[in-house]
């Protein structure tokens, strides 16, 4: 073992002498305490560390022993329903070890290792496996936790048996005596492999309008959300994280404060995922390292996070990552960098910071998973970014716009008049409208993109509608175009925005959104017809129509909903045979 | 006086001074983070902290500032020890200087325990949910962006405007309904003036709870990098009054901008990368590790409120200090210029104004069942009525319709009767009936984000009837 001496100190980075040997992102003990931390540079015989904890109190020349594996997290059952730190120690672990706050040196494996599963082989004595196998199953609460061949190995199996095993007892041997565990081990930094990666043409449902209909991101890829502070990136994360309709959520708490983790921590448990009926904390795991936590293990968290959630993609899971902020990571990023003395590029943050992210958004995707059944999973990325003074043209902004294919802008100034969720309809944009349509009409929403793209216009149309009145004032408009002011207020009223606390409202199923939007659709080709034949917009707006299609949200049954067309027509027919 | 370890190394090797920084060469065995003991030639002791270390060169800040310090008689002390503050439930009605000795000229505090000054982040897994409703007396913020026990909310002012006097008020008038005085104050004055230290000094003498603040004082003319220790000395008595004789402590931390120039100061002495202008790109982290010591923690009784205070400078909010801020703090109150100018008292800018924990302390049976939506509907219709005030200056009132109209008599009646109070201190139901009666002048049923059965209960038009 590679053991030298510490040589510098300054702040979370520290200079280790007589290291030759040392590889590159191998893991290190630092100090008598044993802090844990990460080589990041190498030059000659000295290597350059980042430690995931507080270095007060190191000492010149104190030990640093090289324990020759990189940052590694553990995957097994077990996973579902814990709370970690940025290096996957468990925090209430840690609250027995400590109390109530994180102290120094303290190592607690990931993952129980003492507690006992129940494990079903599903392969057999004498058959042939490879890496991503399934050798048989777990049951991790309701979900199927598959066990897997690791990714390296195969060979034929000597001898497997269902049975009460512990994650390090081995399940099965092969014919070579290498034993297989329901636990293994895989680096942070390199992807897990599969077999090969495909389009994502599948719509990640969210229960939210403005995501579903307007910006859909698909299962398999990438959404950004930037927003200035108050803009509600963290609700619009948690909502996510809540009703997207994935078996996995991993939600991973990157520099942000402690008070929401606490939030999600309490909520979670309590919260039934509207499709399985369990509570939501069964299939979600979280990753907290809160702003005042070490920032070299911010930077791990997000690779810690984006690993187990390729762990369960390998078994056939769609797998949402919800990444609150990758702003902070970037920060984190820079502020290493910055102890290095390396050369900075803009605004101080590294060159290879473009890099970097792209290298961690490309780790998303719909995937053909290893492993002889054709076995789909996928794993999505949602990163919130963090702009200062909500400015898009920073780095960290500007490189995910590069990369991510759904971008949902978060508005100020609609936050600022409670307009939630704040998401900006003319900046955001989505790539995936074109691959999802043959989702849409297959799931009986065959005019989907149609109705969107009309929305979409309607909207565009008020923008240029309220230059105008902003400078001849609302009444030089002539009727037909007051009328389209009048829809999109409904649009924006009654459609876009969505409480995320309201019992009904808060979860909208696709059916409904469709139905919400065909009404208010129909509504204005109903009145636009009815001026078209002379009645006035001013009377057909006294009608009891806007109070109903108001209060669409709070109805349940999309039946009565559909109705509301049958109303629309009767009334506005009404009005023309009155005439 | 404390006995000195034998362990303790000195040495004169001071070889290169600048700003408020002294490196110091050919030391052995010095550790990060460490307090070093600095004399001068003339005999005066002044305190610094190791801020990087390599085999042969140590860099300390000094607090007090480097003025007097030469390269050739001067000594430095290493401590071995991480900066600590005595602590004790006696420094209430106490004045301490920016790194926790008396400066009231009352007698040494008779230490109870001695903390790191850094203190450890909470494990987000011990944290417990803010949930308690704070009472501040202010229908702005109760009523709109409600205070709850444990959170962060800081006052974003402006130069000249009056963020002293809400913040003094608040501390008068806060109280959790129901609940005895179980209450301290901690007061964390960085580089601000005398008259201001004092204008809070006399105002907690007049309302007679001088007894139950701490005061830690850095002022304008005092070192300017000791700023960056009081905050972290002020918090570590806060945390161990709340966690270890569970009082409920309110710290109010003023100004923040000055702490950040001092952060910069060091930052640019160190020839760091300078981040957005000039502030270093680790602000966000230090800014933190400050504001997230708020809180409460499951199993104990007290808990930590903070209330910072920070100039803006140029009343811009997009200004390094008030973002970052903004992005840890759980919301923001926002004074604003223009409101001031039309009289308003306190003068807050309710539309950038927010309370991410509002929802964690209202509702049945922590303040009142319409509490939300009544909230939403002033937001809702005030923020409309601002917008129209744009579409007057341009077209004229006379363009408007009628309900129009009604609107912007809406957005200038909640300035003058529900944000202006004065010295005034309402309780809650006062502040909601308020709302009401200004609800109540625009049609019932624009009133789209209340439940029709609040309406029936709560709206004037009901309750004579």
């Amino acid at each position: 073992m590679i053991a030298g001496f510490i040589s510098r100190i300054s702040g979370p980075v520290v200079l280790s002498d007589h290291m030759k040997g040392s590889k590159m992102y191998d893991v290190v003990k630092v100090g008598a305490e044993e802090l844990n931390g990460e080589i990041i540079r190498l030059d000659g015989e000295t290597a350059v560390v980042q430690v995931y904890e507080d270095t007060t109190g190191l000492k010149i020349g104190e030990r640093v022993l090289n324990t020759g594996t990189p940052l590694s997290v553990e995957l097994g059952p077990g996973l579902l329903s814990s709370i970690y730190d940025g290096i996957q120690r468990p925090l209430p672990k840690l609250v027995e070890r400590s109390g109530s706050f994180i102290s120094r040196g303290i190592s607690v494996p990931g993952i129980d290792k003492e507690k006992k599963w129940e494990f079903t082989a599903i392969a057999g004595t004498g058959d042939h496996v490879t890496g991503g196998n399934i050798l048989g199953t777990v049951m991790e609460y309701h979900i199927e936790h598959r066990i897997l061949v690791p990714p390296a190995i195969s060979g034929t199996i000597r001898e497997i048996r269902s049975g009460s095993f512990r994650v390090e007892d081995p399940v099965c041997t092969l014919e070579d005596n290498t034993p297989i565990t329901m636990m293994q081990k895989w680096p942070v930094r390199r992807g897990r492999p599969y077999k090969t990666k495909q389009d994502p043409h599948l719509l990640l449902v969210t229960g939210q309008r403005i995501f579903d209909t307007m910006f859909p991101v698909a299962k398999g890829g990438t959404a950004m959300i930037p927003g200035g502070f108050g803009t509600g990136k963290t609700v619009a994360e948690q909502t996510l994280a809540k009703w997207s309709d994935t078996q996995i959520v991993v939600y991973i708490g990157c520099g942000e404060r402690g008070n929401e983790m606490t939030d999600v921590l309490s909520e979670f448990p309590e919260l039934v995922d509207p499709r399985t009926k369990m509570p939501l904390m069964q299939r979600t795991i979280l990753i907290a390292n809160t702003s005042n936590m070490p920032v070299a293990a911010r930077e791990a968290s997000i690779y810690t996070g984006i690993t187990m959630a390729e762990y369960y993609r390998d078994m056939g899971y769609d797998v949402a990552l919800m990444a609150d902020s990758t702003s902070r990571w970037g920060e984190a990023l820079r502020e290493v960098s910055g102890r290095l003395e390396e050369m900075p590029g803009e605004e101080g943050y590294p060159a290879y910071l473009a890099t970097r992210l792209a290298a961690f958004y490309e780790r998303a995707g719909r995937v053909v998973c290893l492993g002889a059944d054709e076995r789909f999973g996928s794993v999505t990325i949602v990163g919130a970014v963090s702009p200062p003074g909500g400015d898009f043209s920073e780095p960290i902004t500007q490189n995910t716009l590069r990369i991510a294919g759904t971008f949902w802008a978060l508005d100020t100034s609609l936050a600022y008049r409670r307009h939630f969720p704040s998401v900006n309809w003319i900046k955001s944009y989505s790539l995936y409208l074109d691959s999802i349509q043959e989702w849409f009409v297959k799931s009986g929403f065959p005019d989907w993109k149609e109705m969107r793209d009309k929305t979409m216009y309607l909207l565009q149309k008020e923008v240029e509608l309220q230059e105008i009145v902003q400078l001849v004032g609302p009444d030089a408009l002539p009727e037909s175009e007051k009328a389209i002011l009048e829809v999109t207020r409904m649009i924006r009223e009654d459609f876009l925005q969505q409480s995320a606390y309201h019992e009904v409202d808060s979860f909208c199923p696709l059916d409904k959104q469709y139905w919400m939007l065909k009404v208010i659709l129909t509504f204005y080709e109903r009145i636009s017809d009815a001026m078209i034949k002379g009645i006035a917009l001013n009377k057909i707006l006294k009608l009891p129509l806007k109070a109903e299609i108001g209060r669409m949200k709070e109805l349940k049954d999309v039946e009565k909903i559909r109705s509301i067309i049958g109303e629309i027509d009767k009334k506005v027919a009404a009005m023309e045979v009155e005439r | 006086m404390k006995p000195v370890s034998l362990l303790t190394k000195e040495c004169k090797t001071v070889s290169y001074v600048s700003g408020p920084l002294i490196f110091v060469q050919a030391v052995k065995g010095v550790t990060f983070g460490e307090i070093a003991q600095i004399t001068l030639p003339n005999g005066e002791e002044r305190t610094g902290q190791v801020l990087d270390v390599s085999k042969d060169l140590a860099v300390i800040q000094v607090f007090e500032g480097t003025s007097g310090i030469d390269n050739l008689e001067t000594r430095v002390r290493f401590t071995g020890e991480p900066p600590k503050v005595d602590v004790s439930i006696d420094m209430l009605g106490r004045i301490f200087n920016g790194v926790g000795k008396p400066r009231d000229g009352g007698p040494e505090v008779i230490q109870e325990a001695s903390l790191d000054i850094n203190g450890m982040p909470i494990n987000p897994y011990a944290r417990d949910k803010p949930a308690d409703f704070i009472q501040t007396g202010m229908s702005a913020i109760d009523a709109l962006n409600t205070l709850v026990r444990g959170q962060k909310l800081p006052i974003f002012s402006g130069a000249g405007l009056p963020a002293n006097k809400l913040a003094a008020q608040i501390a008068r008038q806060a109280k959790v309904r129901g609940e005895g005085e179980n209450f301290a104050v901690v007061f964390v004055a960085m580089g601000i003036t005398y008259k201001e230290a004092s204008y809070f000094m006399s105002d907690f003498e007049r309302t007679g709870a001088l007894e139950r603040v701490v005061f830690f004082m850095n002022l304008a003319d005092d070192p300017t990098i000791e700023r960056l220790a009081t905050p972290r000395c002020a918090l570590t008595v806060a945390e161990y009054l709340a966690f270890t004789h569970n009082l409920h402590v309110l710290v109010i931390l003023t100004d923040m901008i000055n702490y950040c120039e001092a952060l910069r100061e060091i930052s640019t002495a160190r020839e760091e990368v300078p981040g957005r202008r000039g502030y270093p790109g680790y602000m966000y982290t230090d800014l933190a590790t400050i504001y997230e010591r708020a809180g409460r923690i499951k199993g104990k009784s007290g808990s930590i409120t903070q209330l910072p205070i920070l100039t803006m400078p140029d009343d811009d909010i997009t200004h390094p200090v008030p973002d970052l801020t903004g992005y840890i703090t759980e919301g923001q109150i926002v004074l604003s210029r223009d409101l001031y100018r039309r009289g308003a008292d306190p003068p807050i800018d309710i539309l950038p104004c927010l309370s991410r924990l509002m929802n964690l302390g209202i509702g049945p049976g922590k303040t009142r069942e319409d509490h939300r939506n009544v909230a939403d509907q002033l937001y809702a219709s005030y923020a409309y009525g601002r917008d129209l005030r744009r579409l007057v200056a341009i077209v004229g009132e006379e363009a408007l319709t009628e309900l129009d109209k009604k609107y912007l008599k809406f957005a200038d009646e909640l300035e003058k009767k529900f944000i202006t109070q004065g010295d005034e201190d309402r309780s809650l139901e006062r502040t909601l009936e308020i709302g009401w009666d200004l609800l109540s002048m625009l049609p019932e049923d624009e009133l789209k984000r209340i439940k029709l059965d609040y309406i029936r209960k709560y709206h004037p038009a009901y309750r004579k009837g």
